[in-house]
């Protein structure tokens, strides 16, 4: 019984390796990592139909991670261990030199598509002159999503200073509406008021940048720098906030600013995928202005860099993960993208153009990218240094509980302790 | 108190019979100890570990949240033990009492131990949400203006505890329980024909005689209070701002920023810690059983 038994397993495995293997044999697999944004997830599913249709003998599947700090360690231990996906989505910027790319990561300098990606977004993926990254989506700008039937209905325009935002704001109170929305219950959606301020900041000391990651500049000794924590304190005291701040979610703000309940939401434009998605009735509603500054005449954005595709030099199919990571960089592959999803801010591939339909969020924006000089990158793609405790930092200021200067200091410790992890010289 | 104990009495096995259990032990227990004690010393970024001495001990130390963290770490322990072994106590009495239901209330206590800490942070946050949570809306429709109960810095960290002695309550109770029935009616009986009210039972003999039931309820609660972070982190993350932080959240935040070395020294940090803790209530308490 138990030979019978035995000869027919070894039999059916027989057919079942001779199925397998007699097609399959030129064809590659590739696994490919990305976040659980539904928007991303959307995205990458598209790039890889198109993809497949190209290169019949590639199966890419795709993989799903938590975004924020839980997924930045999954990267990090996925890394470290060798267990990396072929092709992995990942932020550009200061937190792709944590991951040392130097060491862990393919170059991909010599890409064809690169020969069309932006300058700008190329300075953000490279270290050591070499390139390691193609960009995954649109860029995209921090600064105010406002409800534009509220602004029309008390007459307000969109303010250029401080000043005059103070004064939009309390008349939206007046009028018994939310003024700012606030969502401290997902605590990264505090930081915008400081992080989108850096182009204010930077219009006034241009050198901040360098000597911050020198560590020649602090926050707390720059007035300028301090500004940021100054708004969110000012917005906290003029009690202008949603009652259930401290409870608040991401899409509790998204919704508020959407459907009128309130009337600025401080904030990235990549929300605008995610209100195309829950909101979309009511995407025509939002518009989306820069963070305002002391100065009429400083008045710019701004701008994130959207995140890059990369290999890991652990990667057994690294040619194929190279032209699959070509094709999601060059023009057709940017084109699938902005198809899927709706846009975020300009395109970083030229000749990538954006529909003409774009929501008045983004067309809001255009005009910044468009003008000389009114963007500038965030302060965390041009410094490796940004302190992991500036949510909670923020969180704080905003619900009243730390003053602007000593919040600023304190941050300066946490930035001090994220140099010094790097191994950063001067620290 | 050791010096009276036999010291080495000659072991009926032979040592190779050690072996199995003393492999399993040192794979399992020695090796990360004894590596998390190494790594602690280093720059660790899960490839390369670059030795920086006590660096991250210095860091760890000068955290200004870390203070915070471990006056909060103390402040959650001693509060849920206390409440722990209170509660235990007293629901213990009344359900080993003769009452009605008394299976049916005693599986009701204990049914909270059973659900996933993460399910029941999630389930209190919405409750808890300071306009549109049940508990909130309830005490409105009374006329209670009712507090920010995980947004207010002031209130955060006792409401998470609070919510961690209901979970926790029910493993108390069952302890005690078991610790009063193994008290012998004798007792009560002899002190009732001496003319003893409830309440000289309850002080005069229950309490004397759980005391190794309150052992270890303590000595659990204590250690669960100190190293607790599920709870922790499902409900508030440390917040608002930095408020409710514990040691242990501190640790992963550091974790979680990439910082390994760091992070492990906190880890060693608070194994020192529970041990300075518990291992002196734990001498006291058996010091007292005996001298009894």
């Amino acid at each position: 019984m138990t030979h019978r038994i035995k000869r027919i397993l070894a039999g059916a495995s027989t057919l079942l390796a001779l199925v397998a293997a007699g097609p399959s044999q030129a064809e590659t697999t590739l696994s490919f990592l990305i976040d659980n944004n539904p928007d991303t997830v959307a995205a990458a599913e598209a790039l890889v139909a198109a993809y497949q249709t190209k290169a019949p003998d590639v199966t890419i599947e795709i993989e799903q991670r938590p975004g924020g700090g839980e997924g930045d360690n999954i990267i990090k231990t996925r890394l470290a261990t060798g267990e990396m996906s072929d092709v992995f989505l990942y932020n550009s910027g200061s937190l792709l030199q944590a991951l040392k790319p130097a060491q862990t990561l393919v170059d991909l300098t010599g890409l064809p598509s690169q020969a069309k990606v932006d300058k700008s977004f190329k300075a953000v993926v490279s270290a050591d002159s070499k390139l390691y990254g193609v960009p995954f989506g649109t860029a995209m700008a921090g600064g105010i999503l406002y409800n534009r039937k509220i602004y029309q209905d008390l007459g307000l325009s969109v303010p250029k200073t401080w000043a005059d935002f103070m004064a939009n704001n309390a008349k939206v109170k007046a009028s018994g509406k939310v003024a700012v929305a606030q969502t401290y219950r997902d605590t990264w959606t505090s930081q915008l008021f400081v992080l989108a301020d850096y182009y204010n900041l930077h219009a006034a000391v241009p050198n901040f940048a360098a000597d911050y990651t020198a560590n020649k500049a602090k926050y707390a000794e720059t007035p300028a720098a301090m500004k940021g924590f100054e708004r969110l304190k000012d917005v906290h005291d003029a009690g202008l906030m949603n009652e259930d701040f401290g409870a608040a979610s991401y899409d509790d703000g998204l919704k508020m600013v959407a459907t009128g309940e309130a009337a600025h939401y401080p904030m990235l434009s990549f929300a605008v995928g995610a209100l195309k998605q829950n909101y979309p009735e009511n995407l025509g509603d939002v518009g989306f202005f820069a963070q305002p500054s002391d100065d009429a005449a400083t008045n710019g954005l701004t701008v994130w860099m959207p995140p890059g595709l990369y290999v890991p030099l652990t990667s057994q199919h690294a040619e194929e993960a190279r032209k699959f990571v070509d094709f999601a960089g060059s023009v057709e592959g940017c084109k699938i993208m902005v198809d899927t999803n709706a846009v975020q801010g300009p395109s970083l591939v030229d000749g990538c153009d954006l529909p003409a339909d774009v929501p008045p969020a983004i067309k809001d924006m255009l005009p910044y990218f468009e003008a000389e000089g009114k963007t500038t990158p965030a302060l965390e793609f041009v410094s490796p240094v940004k302190g992991p405790a500036l949510e909670q930092i923020t969180v704080e200021v905003g619900s009243g509980i730390r003053q602007p200067a000593e919040a600023a200091k304190l941050y300066d410790e946490d930035v001090r302790k994220q140099a010094k992890q790097l191994g950063l010289p001067n620290w | 108190m050791t010096e009276t104990r036999p010291r080495s009495r000659k072991s009926p096995y032979p040592l190779w019979f050690f072996i199995p259990a003393a492999i399993i032990y040192g794979v399992l227990f020695l090796v990360p100890t004894v590596s998390s004690l190494w790594f602690s010393l280093t720059r660790w970024d899960l490839s390369t570990a670059e030795f920086i001495g006590f660096e991250n001990f210095q860091q760890f130390f000068s955290e200004p949240f870390l203070v915070k963290g471990l006056v909060n770490t103390l402040i959650y322990a001693v509060a849920t033990s206390g409440l722990k072994t209170v509660c235990g106590l007293l629901l213990a009495v009344l359900l080993t009492g003769n009452i009605f239901a008394r299976g049916f209330l005693r599986t009701l206590v204990f049914f909270p131990v059973l659900v996933s800490t993460i399910g029941i942070g999630i389930t209190f946050t919405v409750m808890m949400h300071p306009t549109r949570g049940i508990i909130n809306v309830t005490l409105e429709a009374l006329g209670i203006p009712g507090p920010g109960w995980l947004t207010n810095p002031a209130l955060a960290l006792f409401s998470v505890a609070l919510v961690d002695v209901w979970k926790g309550v029910g493993l108390a109770t069952l302890i005690f329980i078991a610790g009063l029935a193994a008290i012998s009616p004798d007792y009560y009986e002899a002190a009732r024909i001496d003319g003893a009210t409830r309440l000289q039972q309850f002080f005069r003999i229950t309490l004397p005689l759980v005391r190794p039931a309150t052992l270890v309820v303590v000595t659990l609660s204590l250690i669960g209070g100190l190293r607790s972070f599920d709870l922790i982190w499902a409900m508030t993350r440390g917040g608002p701002g930095f408020s409710s932080d514990v040691i242990a959240s501190v640790i992963y935040k550091q974790y979680q920023a990439g910082f390994y070395g760091l992070s492990t020294a906190g880890n060693v940090i608070l194994f020192a810690l529970i041990a300075v803790i518990i291992l002196p209530i734990t001498l006291w308490f058996n010091r007292r059983e005996v001298e009894e």
